[in-house]
C-alpha cells in the first residue's frame, strides 16, 4: 500500500477545521430535524468503522463481530436510561419487567443506576469482553478466516442470548430510550437531540485524534507488521497476542461508544444490532472509504449510510442489489478504498491512461518524493 | 434406553444436516482455503430447486412420476448450486486467490444478490437462467478438441451462449405459463411438501421416528459415501487431494490446479444444494433460509479440522448430539435428583437459543486445547 500522502499547507488545514467545525454548529439550523437525526446516527457509526479500521486496516483481523460491542454499549446507555426513568413504576423497575412478572431487578442492573459507573461501563465493558474474546482466540495463534469466523460466530452467541432473556434485558423487544428522561429532560426531545449530535460531533474528531495517535510510533508500526507479517514479528522479538488484545479491545471500547450514542439517537437498543448482516456492513463502510486511511472509514460509514437511505426510500428492492454489488465491486476492483485509490497512484494512473500526464519512468517513488526529500 | 436411544437419534438427525450442509464448504476450504459465506444460499438454491421439481411433476404430463420428485430434486438441486458456485469460481474467486479474507467479503456481497434474486425475479425466469448458464458453460466443453483448438473455437462458445441465452428464455416463459405460482416474484416464504411415502413415521426397536429425518439421514450418508469414493478411487478425486496438500508441487507436477479449483468449487457448492432439499424438507423455504445453518456449518468446520471428511463427520455430529444433550435438558431426566443450582443451569440453557451458547463456549473452550481442530493438518509448514 502505498504511503505518500498529499501534503497541506497550514493554512488550509486551519480553514478546513474552522469551516468544519462552523458547519457542526450550524447543522441543527440548516437540516430539518430528520436528516439532522439520521447525520448523527451515522457520525456515530463512523466511530465503530474507526475501530474496525485499526483492527482490519492496520493489523488485518477482520472480525465481524463489531456488532457484540456496539450493542453491548448501547444497552449499557439504555440500561441506565431506563432505570433512571422508572420512579414512577411499580416496584421502581423499568415497565417491561411487569410484563414478565418480575419484581426484583436483576442484580447486573443495579450498578447502572449510578451516572459514573455507565460513563465508564458504555467503553469499559466492551473492550473488557473484547479483550477477553481475543486474548483467547488470538493466544492459540488462531487467524485469517478462522478469526473471522469465530468473531462471528461470538456475535450469534450474543445475539441469541440477548435476544432470548426476556425477564433479564427484554429480550426481542429490546430497550426503549426516547421516552426516557436524562437531566430531567426527554432523551427524544429535539433539544436533547441536538445536543446528542454535538455530542456525536465532538466524539468522532476526538476518536479520530485518538486512533491517529495509535497508529503513529512504534505500536503502529507492530500492527502493521502483525498484518503484513505475522511470523517475522514475533521472530524479531515481539509477542503479537498482546498487540492484537489491545488494538481489538480498542475497538471493542470504540464499538460501545459508538453504540451507546446510536442507541440514544435512533431511541432503541435491540439485539437487532447484533445481526450478522450488520456488522459485516462496518467491514464494508471501511472497505469502501478506504481502509489503513483513518478518514476514510468515518467517510465510508457516513456516505454509504446516507446512500443506503436514500436508495432505500426510492427503490427499497434495489438496496441490497446495489450492496452486494459494492462488496464484490471494492473488494476485486478498488482493494485500497476510494480515499487509498486517491491517496495513492490512482489518478494518476487514470490521468495517464488518457495522456494527460506525463508517464514516469524511473522509480514512481522517487520522482514524488524528491520535493518532500529535499526538504527533510 | 428408549430415552437415550431418542437422544442419539435425534442429535444424528441435526448432526446429518449439518454435516451434509459443511460437507462442501469442508472441502472447498481444504482445497482453496476460501470461506464461502454464499453457502448458505447455494442451500437455499438447493431448497428452491426442491420446490420448483416439485411444482412442475404437478403437471399434468409428470404427475404419474410425482413420488419421486424428491430423489429427482436432489439430483436437481446438485446440478444448480453447482453451476452457480462454477460461475462463482470463474467469475469472483479466482481473481481473489490468495486472499481469504477479501474472498470472504465478496461471497457475502453474493449472497445478499442471491437472496434478493430469489425476492425479486420469478422462479420461472430464475430457473431459465439456470439453464442457460448450465448450457452456457458446458456447451463448449464438449466440442470435440479439433473445433476447440481452431481459431474459430471463440465464434462458437459466442453462438453457443446464444443459443444457451435462447434455450432459457424459452424454458423460462414455458415454465412461466403452465405454472402459475412460478410466474410471479415473491418474497413469501414456500412451503416443499413430502410426497406420500415419506409423511408419517417408522418404528425402530419401540421408539416411532418420522420418516423425513430418515430421509435426510440417508441423503447424508450417500453424500459422505459418493465424495469419499470420489475423492479416494478416482483420478480427479486423487488431483483434489493432491492440491490440498501441497499446491505448488501439484501444479509443477503437470496437475491443471485451475480445473482442480472448478471442480472442487463445483462439487462443494453441490452438495450445498443436497444440503438446501434436506433443508426443505424440515421446514419452510425462504431467500434466508441458508443463513440459519451457516454459522453452525463454520462450528463445523473450524471443530473439524481442515481437509479431513472424518473430522467433518465426527464434528458434526459431536455438535448435533450436544445441542440435542443441552437444548432438550436431557441429562435432567437421565439424572432427575441432581442438586438444585446445577438443574437450574441446565434448565436455563435448555432451550434452542441457548444451547447454541453453550455449544459455543464449549467449542472455544476446546479449541484452547486443540487449536486446529480434531484432526489437524500434519506438516512442518510454519502457519499460514
Amino acid at each position: 500500500m502505498s504511503l505518500s500522502k498529499i501534503k497541506f499547507d497550514k493554512k488550509i488545514v486551519l480553514s478546513f477545521w474552522i469551516i468544519l467545525i462552523a458547519l457542526i454548529i450550524a447543522a441543527p439550523t440548516l437540516l430539518p430535524v430528520f436528516r439532522l437525526n439520521l447525520l448523527g446516527r451515522y457520525l456515530s457509526l463512523s466511530i465503530v468503522a474507526l475501530g474496525v479500521d485499526l483492527i482490519w486496516g492496520y493489523t488485518g483481523l477482520l472480525s465481524l463481530g463489531q456488532g457484540i460491542f456496539f450493542a453491548l454499549g448501547g444497552y449499557c446507555a439504555a440500561m441506565y436510561l431506563q432505570i433512571t426513568s422508572s420512579s414512577e413504576f411499580p416496584n421502581n423497575i423499568p415497565e417491561f419487567f411487569a410484563l414478565y412478572g418480575v419484581e426484583k431487578l436483576p442484580f447486573f442492573w443495579e450498578p447502572f443506576r449510578s451516572p459514573v459507573f455507565t460513563f465508564f461501563a458504555i467503553w469499559i465493558i466492551p473492550a473488557l469482553v473484547a479483550g477477553l474474546i481475543g486474548f483467547l482466540v488470538f493466544r492459540n495463534r488462531i487467524k485469517g478466516v478462522y478469526f473471522s469466523i469465530l468473531t462471528q460466530a461470538s456475535l450469534l452467541v450474543f445475539f441469541n442470548f440477548f435476544n432470548g432473556q426476556q425477564k433479564l434485558i427484554n429480550g426481542t423487544n429490546g430497550l426503549k430510550t426516547d421516552v426516557t428522561q436524562l437531566f430531567g429532560q426527554m432523551v427524544g426531545s429535539e433539544s436533547m437531540q441536538r445536543i446528542f449530535f454535538w455530542i456525536t460531533a465532538i466524539l468522532v474528531i476526538a476518536a479520530w485524534f485518538f486512533a491517529k495517535w495509535v497508529v503513529k510510533g512504534r505500536f503502529g508500526n507492530i500492527l502493521i507488521g502483525i498484518r503484513d507479517d505475522e511470523p517475522r514479528v514475533r521472530f524479531t522479538g515481539y509477542n503479537p497476542v498482546i498487540f492484537k488484545t489491545i488494538i481489538f479491545s480498542i475497538a471493542g471500547g470504540l464499538a460501545g461508544i459508538s453504540g451507546a450514542l446510536y442507541t440514544v439517537q435512533s431511541g432503541i437498543v435491540s439485539p437487532q444490532f447484533m445481526t450478522v448482516p450488520f456488522s459485516i456492513e462496518m467491514v464494508i463502510w471501511v472497505a469502501v472509504g478506504g481502509r489503513g486511511t483513518l478518514l476514510g472509514a468515518i467517510l465510508g460509514a457516513v456516505f454509504i449510510n446516507y446512500a443506503k437511505s436514500l436508495v432505500s426510500e426510492a427503490l427499497p428492492a434495489s438496496w441490497m442489489f446495489i450492496q452486494g454489488g459494492l462488496f464484490i465491486l471494492v473488494v476485486t476492483a478498488l482493494p485500497e478504498g476510494v480515499l487509498g485509490w486517491i491517496q495513492g497512484d490512482g489518478p494518476r494512473n487514470l490521468l495517464q491512461r488518457f495522456g494527460l500526464k506525463r508517464k514516469i519512468e524511473t522509480y514512481p517513488s522517487l520522482e514524488v518524493n524528491n520535493k518532500e526529500a529535499n526538504n527533510e | 434406553m428408549e430415552l437415550l436411544l431418542d437422544s442419539l437419534f435425534n442429535g444424528v438427525a441435526i448432526g446429518s444436516v449439518l454435516l451434509v450442509a459443511a460437507l462442501g464448504l469442508a472441502i472447498v476450504f481444504g482445497l482453496m482455503g476460501v470461506i464461502n459465506l454464499a453457502h448458505g444460499e447455494l442451500m437455499m438454491l438447493g431448497a428452491y430447486t426442491t420446490y420448483v421439481t416439485q411444482l412442475i411433476f404437478k403437471l399434468p404430463v409428470l404427475k404419474p412420476f410425482y413420488n419421486s420428485y424428491i430423489i429427482v430434486s436432489i439430483f436437481l438441486a446438485f446440478i444448480v448450486s453447482g453451476v452457480v458456485g462454477i460461475l462463482l469460481e470463474k467469475t469472483i474467486i479466482r481473481k481473489l486467490y490468495g486472499s481469504p479474507l477479501e474472498t470472504l467479503l465478496a461471497t457475502w456481497g453474493v449472497s445478499l444478490i442471491l437472496q434478493q434474486f430469489v425476492r425479486s425475479v420469478p422462479l420461472a425466469y430464475g430457473t431459465g437462467l439456470v439453464i442457460s448458464l448450465l448450457i452456457g458453460l458446458f456447451l463448449p466443453t464438449t466440442f470435440p478438441s479439433k473445433i476447440k483448438e481452431s481459431i474459430n473455437f471463440k465464434y462458437f462458445k459466442f453462438s453457443s451462449w446464444i443459443f444457451a441465452a435462447l434455450t432459457g428464455v424459452l424454458t423460462g416463459s414455458v415454465i412461466s405459463s403452465s405454472v402459475s405460482k412460478l410466474s410471479r416474484a415473491s418474497a413469501r416464504n414456500v412451503d416443499v411438501t413430502a410426497p406420500s411415502w415419506m409423511r408419517g413415521q417408522v418404528e425402530i426397536i419401540g421408539t416411532a421416528f418420522p420418516k423425513t429425518r430418515l430421509m435426510i439421514i440417508v441423503i447424508t450418508l450417500i453424500s459422505v459415501i459418493a465424495i469419499t469414493l470420489f475423492l479416494n478411487q478416482s483420478a480427479w478425486g486423487m488431483r483434489i487431494r493432491a492440491v490440498t496438500q501441497n499446491r505448488q508441487m501439484s501444479d509443477c507436477l503437470g496437475i491443471s490446479t485451475e480445473k482442480v479449483d472448478i471442480i472442487t468449487f463445483g462439487i462443494g457448492s453441490g452438495l450445498a444444494g443436497v444440503a438446501g432439499v434436506a433443508v426443505s424438507l424440515l421446514g419452510s423455504v425462504g431467500p434466508n433460509v441458508g443463513g440459519n445453518y451457516i454459522v453452525g456449518c463454520f462450528m463445523v468446520v473450524v471443530l473439524g479440522g481442515v481437509g479431513n471428511l472424518l473430522g467433518t463427520v465426527l464434528a458434526s455430529f459431536g455438535i448435533g448430539i450436544m445441542t440435542d444433550l443441552i437444548g432438550a435438558g436431557r441429562l435432567l431426566s437421565i439424572w432427575p435428583d441432581m442438586p438444585l443450582p446445577l438443574s437450574n443451569t441446565i434448565n436455563f440453557f435448555a432451550t434452542t437459543s441457548m444451547a447454541r451458547v453453550m455449544i459455543f463456549a464449549l467449542i472455544v473452550i476446546f479449541l484452547q486445547f486443540k487449536p486446529t481442530g480434531l484432526f489437524p493438518q500434519k506438516g512442518r509448514m510454519v502457519e499460514n
